[in-house]
């Protein structure tokens, strides 16, 4: 004897809980979270350092989280920028989820950070499909990668609300056609904007911090068509009700997550966020 | 290769829905979205993994694709989006009022379980 259960469960639903309690969490306390999606070397973290550096000037409090597989590297060099910066390493795990995220920032992300920068695993496969809490998500390709990245990895730039191609100044000699590059971007994304860099020359550098700032002061953010929440299917309520202690607060841990802080100077509050996230 | 996330998700979500009197699960049947970045080979890989030590052990994973197709708000045209998908109205061009209607879903939609015998929790 058997018998069959209409389950009807998305299977990211836990973690897209979990997305929308942080969401929720860092809006109560006037942050906005930007998820940067990139292959390895494409040059995010050398953006990310001018933009952090260009932020302090400005006088926008910023903080940044970066996630590897492996070495502290990237946190050193964001570190420069005087921001307060945060490196997790994942031990081989090839994406963020939302509730890794919450938990790296429950007690670090000073109180005073309106813009949290957190720069996803190399990696254009395995993070689009976790949503982590961000209200701007960018996906990012250098010259050097190539005009058909975007439809090679349609989920990362298809869910992206912004794409920026960095290493811009290289795109002569690498043959870089941008207009092909364009086409390819709109092809999977109708509509999302597109920003050229450099961190190098300079060129565009600000245009994301404009970006994320335009986010944080309530602008509207472009919605990608693929964006759409478990599209179609006129799924009916899971059979199975949740029960009060399921999806809500329940992290999964795939292998042990290290945590080095950094603090440069930078005194570390200790605010943590609203106990809906811890 | 998040696969095996993905693989532990549903093990969870199957486990804990588990009605009243269930043995263990025979089989799940997964809708897998075009667009949903899951390559259906991994999940196969990892579910068989993910299953070991739990009410899953050996049950089968059934993936059921499920095309990706959109639809122009401003000219009415349907289409297959293909991949990598077309998002732009292959009828007017606009890509302003494309609707994606299916593609993206990770679904686990029902599970097979086997019935615990009455007399026993071994099975025989």
């Amino acid at each position: 004897m058997c018998r069959v259960v209409d389950l009807q469960q998305a299977v990211l639903a836990r973690n897209e809980d979990a997305a929308r309690e942080l969401r929720e969490a860092l809006a109560a306390r006037g942050t906005v979270a930007v998820n940067l999606l990139s292959s390895p070397g494409s040059g995010k973290t050398a953006l990310l350092e001018a933009e952090l550096l260009l932020a302090g000037r400005r006088g926008t409090a910023v903080a940044a989280l970066t996630a590897d597989l492996a070495t502290e590297n990237d946190a050193l060099r964001l570190a420069r920028s005087g921001a307060p910066v945060k490196q997790v390493l994942t031990d081989g795990l090839c994406h963020l989820e939302a509730a890794t995220l919450a938990r790296h920032l429950d007690g670090w992300l000073p109180e005073e950070t309106r813009l949290l920068f957190v720069e996803n695993v190399g990696n254009l496969v395995c993070p689009a499909s976790y949503d982590l809490g961000e209200s701007l998500r960018v996906a990012l390709a250098s010259v050097t990668e190539g005009e058909d990245k975007p439809l090679k990895y349609p989920t990362a730039f298809g869910l992206a609300n912004l794409v920026v191609v960095t290493k811009a100044d290289l795109a002569e000699a690498v043959d870089f056609d941008e207009q092909a590059f364009l086409t390819h971007v709109e092809r999977v994304n109708p509509g999302v904007e597109v920003l050229f860099t450099s961190a190098r020359t300079g060129q565009g550098v600000g245009l994301l911090l404009d970006r994320a700032t335009a986010v944080l002061e309530g602008g509207a953010v472009h919605r990608p068509v693929m964006g759409v929440p478990s599209a179609g299917h006129h799924h009916g309520p899971p059979a199975a009700p949740h029960g009060p202690d399921q999806g809500h607060g329940h992290a999964h841990e795939h292998g042990h997550t290290h945590t080095h802080e950094h603090g440069h100077g930078h005194p570390h509050r200790e605010p943590a966020l609203p106990p809906a996230v811890s | 290769m998040h696969e095996m996330s993905i693989a532990m998700a549903v093990v969870d979500q199957v486990a804990q829905a588990a009605p009243e009197g269930a043995g263990r699960v025979e089989s799940v049947l997964l809708q897998v979205g075009e667009l949903a970045g899951v390559v259906p080979d991994s999940l196969h890989f990892c579910f068989e993994l993910a299953c070991s030590g739990t009410v899953l052990e050996g049950a089968e994973l059934i993936t059921e694709p499920v095309a990706a197709r959109a639809r122009c708000g401003a000219c009415g045209t349907g289409w297959a989006v293909g991949m990598p998908p077309e998002l732009a109205c292959p009828g007017c061009g606009d890509g302003a009022a494309t609707e994606l209607l299916t593609g993206r879903e990770l679904q686990i939609r029902s599970v097979r379980w086997a019935d615990r015998p009455a007399y026993a929790d071994q099975e025989g």
